[in-house]
Formats: C-alpha cells, sequence, structure tokens
C-alpha cells in the first residue's frame, strides 16, 4: 500500500467525506445539494481512476501506441454524470418551489412552519 | 417477432409512452395513452411469467450482443413474479387514478403527472428485469427521479420538503449503489449478474469484495426504507397524491426488496451472504426492530395515510425477516408476502384516495362517521385492513402463516411469537379508524373540503374492490402466489453462488 502512488483514492475519499459530510451537517438545502454533487463527484473520480491505464491512451487503433486505457468505466460514467445532472436540476426545481411556498430554504425554518409547536 | 422481443417491450412500451404524453400535452390524451401502456404491460409481463414458468429463464440480448459483453435482460421465476406485480399494480392503479388526479393535481400539471407515472413504471420494470449491474442504477436513478417528481404534485406544501428529503436520501442510496458496483467492477471486471456471481464465488475473503458488499446493501436498504433507513418514507408516503402514494406503496420498495434479493442470493450467493458473512443475524435484529417501532409509530398517527405508511415500513420488516432466516422456505415467505403487501396496500390507500376524493382530508377526526356515509369504501377499507392484520381467508393470513412457518422449521418459536406480538399491534391501528368510522357521529357540517356526496364513483370503488377481491382470493387459492414465490425462492437459493 503506497500511499502517494494511489492519491487519486485519496481524493475519493476526502471528497466522499466531505460531500457526505455537508449533507448531513448543512442546513441550507441549496448547499445540502452542493454537497451531494461533491459525493456524486468523488464517486465519478473513482470510476474515471479505476479505467485509467498507466501510460494507456484512448482505445483508438493508432500506429505506435499498445496500451489503451479501459473505455467501460470512463463510459459508465457518462451516464452516471447525466443522472448527477438530472437529480441536480430536479433538487434545484424544488428548492425554488419550496422557497415561494415557504419563503425559506433553511431547513430549521421550514421545520419550524411545518410544526409550529 | 413480438414474442422474441417481449422483455424489450416490458421496458420500451412505458419508456416510449412517456414523451408521446409531454408532446401531446392534453390531459385526456395522456390519460389515455398511461391507461393503454399499463394494461398492455400487464400483457406482457403474464405473457413473460406464462413463458417462464413453462420453458425456464428467458435471456435477451440487446442488440445482438452475446453477453456479458452486451447488456442482457434476463427473466426468471423471481422477476417474473416481480414485474407482474408491479405491471398489475400499475393497471388497477391508473384505471383508478383519473378523478383522483383530477382532484388533487393542479390541472397544468396532470400530462406531466401521467408521463412521470409512466417513467415511474419503466423505472421499476427496468430495475426488475435488466441482467446487468449498472443498468441497475440506471433505472434506479429513473424511477426515482419520477417519483420525486409524483410525490412533489402533492396539494399539501409539506409534499416538497418531503419530495426533497427523499431526493436527498435517495440520491445518496443510489450513489452508494454505484459505488459498490465500481468496486466490485474493479475486482471482477465486469457488469453482467450471472457473471458476477460465478468471478465472485472464489473472492470471498477479498476486502474490495466485502466492501463493496456493504456499499449495494446499504444504498438499496435505503431505498426499499428498511428500518432505520425509513426516514424519508413516512412524509413522502402522507404529502403525495393518494394515486402516487397507492402505486409507490405498493411497487417501489418491492422492487427494492426485489434487489436486495437478487443481491444476497444471485450475486453473492446463499454461501457467501448468509455463511461468510452470518447476514441473517445482521439483517434480523433490524427487521424486528421494524416490525414493531413501524407497528408502534403507526398507533399514534392522526393522519392515516401516514399511519399506512408507519404500518409498510414494519411490513417491509416482515419480508426482511422471512430473507434473513436463511431458508428455502423463509425466502418463499419472503417474497409470498411482497406479492401479498402489495395487494394489501395498494387496496388501503386506493380506500383512503377515495375518502379523500370526497371529504378532503384524511385525518381521523375528520373520518367520523363515514361508514355510514362510504359503505363501500370504509368496507374496502375494513377488509383490507383484516388482511393487513392476517385474518385467514386473506393473503396476509398466509403471508404470515409462511413466515411463521419458516420460523418453526428453524425451531426458533421466539420468532414466531414475536410476528404474532407485532400482528396484535396492526389490530390496534386498523381498529381505531374502524372506531372512528363506523361508531362516532358525523360531524356537524363536515369537513372544510367536503363535497357533501355520498359514494365515491365506481370508477374508483372498481379497482380498489379489484385489489380487495384478490386479497381475498389469493387468500383462499394460494396455488398461483405460493407455487411460484415457492419456485422463485428455490431457483434464488439453489442458483445462487
Amino acid at each position: 500500500m503506497d500511499g502517494p502512488g494511489l492519491y487519486n483514492y485519496w481524493i475519493v475519499m476526502f471528497l466522499m467525506l466531505a460531500g457526505l459530510y455537508i449533507v448531513v451537517a448543512s442546513g441550507n438545502l441549496i448547499k445540502k445539494l452542493v454537497g451531494l454533487n461533491v459525493f456524486q463527484a468523488s464517486v465519478f473520480l473513482l470510476y474515471i481512476t479505476m479505467g485509467k491505464v498507466d501510460g494507456g491512451t484512448a482505445p483508438i487503433i493508432a500506429e505506435g501506441t499498445t496500451v489503451y486505457s479501459n473505455p467501460l468505466p470512463h463510459v459508465l460514467i457518462l451516464t452516471a454524470i447525466v443522472v448527477g445532472v438530472a437529480t441536480t436540476a430536479l433538487g434545484l426545481a424544488l428548492v425554488v418551489r419550496i422557497n415561494e411556498a415557504y419563503g425559506s430554504i433553511e431547513e430549521e425554518e421550514l421545520e419550524e412552519q411545518e410544526d409550529p409547536s | 417477432m413480438i414474442l422474441a422481443n417481449l422483455p424489450a417491450l416490458q421496458i420500451v412500451l412505458p419508456l416510449l409512452a412517456a414523451p408521446l404524453c409531454v408532446l401531446f400535452r392534453r390531459e385526456a390524451i395522456s390519460y389515455a395513452i398511461s391507461l393503454v401502456t399499463s394494461w398492455l404491460s400487464l400483457a406482457v409481463a403474464i405473457a413473460l411469467l406464462q413463458s417462464v414458468l413453462a420453458s425456464g429463464p428467458i435471456s435477451y440480448h440487446f442488440g445482438g450482443w452475446a453477453p456479458p459483453w452486451g447488456i442482457e435482460y434476463r427473466v426468471d421465476e423471481v422477476n417474473a413474479f416481480v414485474l407482474l406485480i408491479v405491471t398489475a399494480i400499475g393497471a388497477v392503479v391508473i384505471s383508478y387514478a383519473a378523478p383522483s388526479v383530477a382532484k388533487e393535481v393542479a390541472q397544468p400539471r396532470r400530462y406531466l403527472f401521467y408521463t412521470s407515472y409512466l417513467l415511474c413504471l419503466a423505472g421499476l420494470l427496468g430495475v426488475t428485469i435488466t441482467g446487468d449491474a449498472f443498468n441497475v442504477f440506471v433505472f434506479l436513478e429513473i424511477s426515482s427521479l419520477s417519483s420525486y417528481i409524483l410525490i412533489s404534485l402533492g396539494q399539501d406544501r409539506r409534499a416538497l420538503t418531503a419530495a426533497y428529503r427523499y431526493l436527498i436520501f435517495g440520491t445518496i442510496g443510489a450513489t452508494f449503489y454505484l459505488i459498490g458496483v465500481g468496486l466490485l467492477y474493479q475486482v471482477t471486471g465486469t457488469l453482467n449478474i450471472a457473471d458476477l456471481a460465478q468471478r465472485i464465488d472464489p473472492l470471498i475473503g477479498n476486502r474490495t469484495v466485502r466492501v463493496a458488499f456493504v456499499f449495494v446493501v446499504v444504498g438499496v436498504a435505503m431505498k426499499a426504507a428498511l428500518f432505520p433507513l425509513h426516514i424519508w418514507l413516512p412524509s413522502a408516503y402522507a404529502y403525495a397524491p393518494s394515486v402516487v402514494t397507492a402505486f409507490l406503496a405498493a411497487t417501489a420498495t418491492k422492487v427494492s426488496i426485489y434487489v436486495l434479493l437478487r443481491i444476497f442470493l444471485t450475486v453473492f450467493g446463499p454461501e457467501f451472504a448468509f455463511d461468510a458473512y452470518q447476514l441473517g443475524y445482521i439483517l434480523m435484529p433490524f427487521a424486528i426492530a421494524a416490525m414493531f417501532v413501524g407497528s408502534a409509530v403507526a398507533i399514534f398517527q392522526l393522519d392515516i395515510k401516514r399511519m399506512l405508511a408507519y404500518s409498510s415500513v414494519a411490513q417491509i420488516g416482515y419480508m426482511v425477516l422471512g430473507i434473513s432466516l436463511a431458508t428455502s422456505l423463509g425466502v418463499t415467505a419472503g417474497i409470498l408476502h411482497l406479492f401479498n403487501h402489495a395487494l394489501i396496500k395498494g387496496a388501503l390507500f386506493l380506500a383512503m384516495g377515495c375518502v379523500f376524493y370526497r371529504i378532503g382530508s384524511v385525518q381521523l377526526a375528520d373520518l367520523a362517521g363515514i361508514g355510514k356515509r362510504m359503505p363501500w369504501t370504509m368496507g374496502a377499507f375494513v377488509a383490507g385492513g383484516l388482511s393487513l392484520i392476517g385474518v385467514p381467508g386473506t393473503v396476509g393470513f398466509i403471508s404470515k402463516w409462511y413466515l411463521i412457518l419458516a420460523a418453526l422449521e428453524k425451531g426458533w418459536w421466539w420468532i414466531a411469537v414475536l410476528i404474532l406480538l407485532s400482528s396484535l399491534l396492526a389490530i390496534i391501528y386498523v381498529w381505531r379508524v374502524v372506531e372512528v368510522a363506523y361508531f362516532k357521529e358525523a360531524p356537524e357540517g363536515g369537513v372544510k373540503d367536503d363535497d357533501g356526496k355520498g359514494e365515491a364513483p365506481l370508477v374508483m370503488l372498481v379497482p380498489t374492490w379489484a385489489l380487495i377481491v384478490a386479497n381475498v382470493y389469493f387468500g383462499l387459492d394460494t396455488r398461483v402466489s405460493v407455487g411460484t414465490a415457492l419456485q422463485a425462492a428455490q431457483s434464488l437459493m439453489g442458483a445462487g453462488g
């Protein structure tokens, strides 16, 4: 286990935990979505890293190249990115409507309005 | 030609019908499209189940690419059964939907409601039918994204926050699943479920596989609302439009449970999940806690939809309990309850939808005297409630009977006692509704949005009663449900690993 050689994975872990932390700890609905995005981005990086082969190029047959990166995780993560964009868009749309209905996007204030006791 | 492409049609039909609804932008046309598509999907599911029962699993290769390279749709006894449940509930619910949606969803959004419904159906069916682990993620997100929309269409503004909360939870769950699948791919180099199952076998001690297992299971358990990851569920069910609640309660969590079954028993295999990791002992406490906490909290709810939602948490506990017994009979009980609970909860939520249609509320206090005014609706609710409790002659009884049999087979009589005790809790919360509805006088002047009429329209009553009849029918004649569940459980327990 050599740390520096796997630094991409360390970044993945850092982003993953940071993202999750923001989702849990932040009371602002937009910030939560940002945290969710960071969390998802860490997974994108995980997939991209695992597909990369040292010194490999894009999998196109060309003279002089024999080492290729694995394209499959990269393609998969394209799909996941699209899903992530859709989720963010929907989340933001919901936040806009929550703001219209409650006049706030702070979780504490929303809870006060929902349960005024 | 059509027969050979049935597995693809199952997904393609609703997936193509959804954009059609957007193109027409008319409520009536979108409804007609949804109705026809739902019933066609049911026909496809029935044909698939018959073909599977007659001649074994179907493997469908997309674009002619052979697995494990291409994407494979694989239909066996287990998911053919789940497909049937999802499409049947979809068909019944959509037949019921028109008046209820007209009442609860604002006019300009109604065609979008039907679009989202079709997408949700396509997503759930896709999760069920696909034989590719990454494909499961994509379809899971299709169904989840559309169900967030469906929930946010509720009238109450709390529907928005409920949908938002579900979005956060659902996305974390799905991303966990994605991480798990990524790790599995890293170790095995494949995404095809059947291929994965073979390659994981020699890797029992591998740490990456173990971590992947945890990520996948936690991710899907969030979607399945397995206690204690159920927090998103009660609000989402309580504030969503009635039709959505009935549809999601009867299908979405069931499909997640199915995915759990697949992961445990097909991908990792019984030896891996139950023997090497003692998964049964990890799941069982949660399942039992769900049974009691869900039912106990349900007793104190004032909103009946929320009460039924908590009861769903408890019922998911029963399903997982069956699975956690780790025997063929236990898994049979789990799958059986998956089917039966879809019938029970579908019927109960539809009955509540009828009540909401007339009096504009499902608060317990507002239901006073409703039994006299809407005898058929409340009759359906009582029948569904009896089934929920597990009275003989209903499907609820069959589920609990098999669960108890499975527990006794292992010699764990205390589990059987716990099942009976938690059923007693169900009697309490069902009785609370019955008491208010039948033994209290209707209040003067009625509720705010009361339209003063008697029974709900026939369009809504007939589907509700269709589910109740199914409750009784499958409670008396268990050949189809038990037979299929048994076969499904055997193929899962035998084929895995």
